[in-house]
């Protein structure tokens, strides 16, 4: 079969995501969306917040462009860029313009690692004028009744230079995400990977372990998503101290000393 | 090769005497003489280096192991020999020439032990990963040291050296990790709940009665791990296996049977013990360890209390932070605290729990998290005179907190160095580290006048000017560069102007494209200043203007900088002096401190430069620059680190820098430094200034350069 393509504008959530909710923030996310106030979602990485936005774009029925953002993100990237076709320049509309005309949800994921130039054209999309100006093209287009933007970041990167400005950060309604708590990450890690509920059990205790390793040599412990990753090696057969290494440990850490501690940990558990 | 013949009798003497400066010793050298001469070259080469390397430490040890080597130098390896030297003298440096003799004296058992140490584990090659290991464990944050046997005394869990029970090192491994898993389920699942003391005294034989608790106890905390750990429990009963204690004793098995059930708390144990008594006790399994009531209790006793205080000195500022006091409010209902565990089914997570304060949840910081988590520990509950904010003034936190102080730093041994950074020195002599010597502590350089750094930049007002104007070309910024052959933009104007050509016949262009310049300065520089005496006056002015101007261009640079002094006096006491950390700004109080620096006492370098390496490797950054400011040798007061044994040091702290990816540079005033600071900074890596006046000037200006 070949793989589908999809316009962005298209990328519709058809089926319904698996998404647990942990508070408020379905409720809280409506009605941002209902006042048309864009959305930062913080959470240390794996959480579930790109999984949230899923949730959310097909709660909402709106399409969801997702840009990942990395460190050389330019502004032409989200806003568009002329190409050259034929002899004549074309205009070609970047992700965040199509999702503007569109009315579409357009996420920024870990918006602290593009340029810091990126960050401040989604300034007026972010507050009451909601527009987006082309500059090079000279025009102002105002979003979609049904736009909504949202971004993501990660709090937990103690770093002076990934830290989102006030001037950005304080035009958005903040949700924050944390892991859940561990009976609703066991049913998680258990309906994600179908391991079955004492195993499921089992890998969250071993996330405990590895989060209480925060700060004493780990700089983040297990997400949930790489405990999903270590389930679904399990259910195909690998044995669990294995898939604990493989998808766990070497994720988290390089450090040898770090690795061989995390090891006894899970040969410990399992 | 070329072979050389043996020295000769007068030659050993001679070495010998020199070395062990027999003339003011009076040794003895006429055995020592008749015992090398016969040995061949090489070995008579090999033990009189390593006299001389001891000698340079203690001549006593010096000769007492030249007497003892000789015959051992066929028997041993070199390993070992060299290892049992080295040992003597970190005794020496530690609790001085009575116990280095011993080690001396005691070659056999240290023979002995070194042989143990091939096949067992030891306490130093496995602590870093059993450490990290049970900070992964739920519950109190436990330290792990060496003792002469396994025990806990509810906060630090001990490991006796060497451990080689079992005849692998894998699994030795196994079976040190089982004893810390023990020890941890000793704390974890409150096996000292109750007050031993109290509750064995009625026993007549109270050691029997304390070996079958500790055995019922050891029942009780199989079952637990082998709930919450079953691979660890596998590995546990694996070693059992292995060294035949398996079988308990007749009637053992309905303890055992009625302490697996997973409500079974120590009371339990203590019930089963009425009946156990008149049993006799089983043999202690190999991971058990002992029991040491005593230590417990005294620990306990005075955790109770701090952990209680802590606890309603930190609601109290919870409190505060929550709900700041308004002026001219009426007193306000009192805050009532209160805990709620989680609903959760079977095994509630000891450390998962929710905080109330009136009746609304709060988020408690993690320090409180830990601190409810330990007291939940050791009285399974939260008694509700705990949760009681403290009154104003009614304790101070401050004497407790100094108490709560990670303690691993100190060392234990004749010094009580509390909250000290120690530091290992290069002994060129020794050819090695001598181990935790250095003892530093940082402290706070007074300000001194305010206006200070406005007068000197008054004074130099020209020359900032200047300066900002030069950093400002070097700061770099995000441009764009036109027509370039690659790039992440097309370059409208550049193309039109080529398709233009290619209409007109012309030839093409290839340079179409734009492209984002960057080229981030990712520099973090700590600048080390000398403080030591001999600073006094101009050149401790010209210090501080230098520090003056720098921070100036760094500020409109936007370089990282940390300013940091360093001097002291002995060893015992060095000083680095805090003027800048990395993570503050440029405050008036930063300024302050500048025009506060001023002359202490003495340079001993390496150690400075270890701590200040230490800070510097912790900041991220591309480039990272150590800068000192320096007048002279490292020196120190009435010691040998005046001269070689000083400079060989500075050396070796550098390397140690460049290893961690630290460019070392220095600037110096002194003008005989061509004689040192090639050998150790290297001879690209330093630059003097013949005239202190210059100094500011330069300092800027060097810095500049530098770093282009």
């Amino acid at each position: 079969m070949n793989a589908r393509t999809l316009n962005p504008e298209s990328n519709f959530i058809e089926r319904e995501p698996y998404y647990e909710a942990v508070g408020s923030e379905i409720s809280i996310f409506e009605a941002a969306y209902a006042n048309r106030l864009p959305v930062l979602l913080k959470g240390p990485t794996g959480c579930g917040k790109t999984r949230f936005m899923e949730y959310m774009a097909w709660r909402l029925k709106r399409p969801l462009i997702t840009v990942s953002c990395h460190d050389d993100l330019t502004a032409s990237d989200l806003v568009g860029r002329y190409l050259v076709k034929g002899g004549e320049t074309v205009w070609m509309d970047g992700p965040l313009a199509r999702a503007v005309r569109a009315g579409a949800i357009c996420y920024l994921d870990e918006i602290v690692e593009a340029r810091k130039d990126t960050m401040v054209v989604i300034h007026p999309l972010a507050d009451d004028r909601r527009a987006l100006p082309m500059e090079k093209l000279g025009v102002i287009i105002e979003a979609n009744a049904d736009f909504c933007l949202a971004i993501s970041y990660n709090p937990g990167y103690q770093s002076v230079l990934k830290d989102l400005k006030q001037s950005t950060r304080q035009r958005f309604v903040a949700l924050e995400f944390d892991y859940p708590s561990a009976s609703l990450e066991a049913k998680i890690v258990a309906a994600e990977s179908g391991v079955d509920a004492a195993l499921a059990e089992r890998l969250v205790k071993f996330a405990q372990m590895t989060r209480n390793l925060k700060g004493s040599g780990l700089e983040e412990g297990a997400s949930t998503r790489l405990l999903i990753h270590a389930g679904k090696l399990i259910a195909k057969g690998v044995p669990p101290v294995t898939a604990c290494q493989c998808a766990i440990a070497q994720a988290i850490t390089d450090d040898a000393e770090m690795l061989a501690a995390v090891q006894e940990l899970s040969s410990s558990l399992f | 090769m070329v072979q050389h013949p043996p020295l000769t009798a007068e030659a050993i003497e001679t070495f010998l005497e020199q070395t062990l400066e027999a003339e003011f010793s009076f040794l003895r050298l006429d055995e020592l003489i008749a015992a090398i001469h016969p040995l061949p070259r090489a070995q008579q080469d090999y033990l009189l280096d390593w006299v001389k390397r001891i000698s340079t430490t203690n001549i006593e040890i010096a000769y007492q192991f030249a007497g003892r080597a000789v015959p051992l130098l066929d028997q041993l390896d070199q390993r070992v020999l060299e290892t049992w030297a080295l040992t003597a003298m970190d005794t020496y440096d530690r609790t001085g020439l009575r116990d280095a003799l011993l080690v001396i004296r005691n070659v056999e058992q240290f023979v002995h032990t070194s042989e143990i140490r091939t096949s067992g584990t030891v306490f130093e090659d496995i602590s870093g990963i059993l450490f990290t290991f049970i900070r992964g464990l739920s519950g109190r944050k436990l330290k792990l040291e060496q003792a002469d046997a396994p025990f806990t005394d509810s906060e630090t869990l001990y490991l006796p050296t060497v451990i080689a029970w079992m005849e692998t090192v894998e699994d030795n491994f196994r079976l040190a990790k089982a004893m810390v898993a023990f020890q941890w389920a000793q704390t974890r699942y409150g096996s000292f709940r109750v007050n031993l003391h109290d509750a064995l005294a009625d026993y007549p034989d109270q050691a029997h009665a304390l070996n079958c608790f500790f055995a019922l106890e050891t029942l009780r905390l199989d079952a637990c791990l082998a709930r919450e750990l079953p691979g660890l429990y596998r590995d546990m009963l694996a070693l059992r296996q292995a060294l035949g204690q398996t079988a308990l004793p007749a009637g053992w098995d309905s303890f055992a049977h009625e302490l697996a059930s997973p409500d079974a708390g120590v009371s339990d144990t203590l019930s089963c013990l009425q009946s156990a008594y008149p049993h006799p006790a089983p043999t202690p399994v190999c991971y058990q360890g002992e029991l040491r009531p005593d230590a417990v209790a005294s620990t306990l006793a005075a955790r109770l209390e701090r952990e209680k205080m802590l606890l309603r000195v930190k609601l109290a500022e919870l409190v505060d932070d929550l709900h700041p006091p308004r002026q001219g409010e009426e007193e306000k209902k009192p805050p009532v605290f209160s805990l709620k565990e989680p609903e959760e089914g079977n095994t509630p997570n000891i450390d998962q729990f929710e905080i109330t304060l009136n009746d609304m949840p709060v988020v408690p910081p993690e320090d409180v998290r830990q601190l409810i988590t330990s007291i939940k520990l050791d009285l399974g509950d939260i008694p509700p005179e705990y949760l009681t904010p403290a009154g104003d003034g009614e304790y101070d936190p401050k004497l407790y907190q100094d108490e709560e102080r990670d303690p691993d730093a100190v060392w234990q041994g004749t010094y009580h160095e509390e909250g000290a950074h120690l530091y290992p020195e290069w002994d060129c002599g020794r050819k090695h580290y001598r181990k935790n010597w250095c003892v530093l502590r940082e402290k706070d350089v007074r300000p001194g006048e305010p206006g200070y750094v406005a007068e000197v930049l008054a004074r130099y007002g020209g020359l900032v000017k200047h300066l900002r104007k030069t950093f400002e070309a070097m700061r770099d910024e995000n441009r764009v560069e036109k027509r370039q052959v690659q790039g992440d933009e097309v370059d409208i104007d550049a193309l039109v102007e080529a398709l233009a050509d290619a209409r007109d016949g012309s030839e093409m262009s290839d340079r179409l494209f734009t492209r984002m310049h960057r080229s981030e300065r990712n520099i973090a520089v700590m600048f080390m200043v000398d403080m030591s005496g001999s600073t006094k006056g101009w050149i401790n002015d010209a210090e501080r203007e230098a520090l003056v101007l720098l921070a100036e261009a760094l500020e409109v640079l936007g370089d990282r900088y940390a300013i940091y002094g360093f001097s002291g006096i002995t060893r015992k006491r060095c000083e680095i002096f805090r003027v800048k950390s990395f993570d503050e700004p440029y405050t008036p109080a930063v300024k302050a401190r500048i025009a506060g620096i001023a002359p202490q006492e003495y340079t001993r370098m390496g150690v400075a430069i270890r701590h200040l390496s230490k800070l510097l490797i912790e900041v991220e950054a591309r480039t990272k620059l150590l800068i000192t400011l320096s007048d002279g040798k490292p020196d120190d007061y009435f010691d040998v680190y005046r001269g070689q044994y000083g400079i060989e040091d500075t050396r070796q702290a550098l390397i140690e820098a460049r290893r961690a990816g630290i460019h070392p540079f220095c600037i110096t005033i002194d003008r005989e430094a061509k004689a040192y600071l090639p050998h150790m900074y290297g001879a690209a890596n330093y630059i003097e200034i013949d005239d202190v006046k210059k100094l500011p000037l330069k300092a800027a200006d060097i810095y500049r350069k530098l770093t282009t």
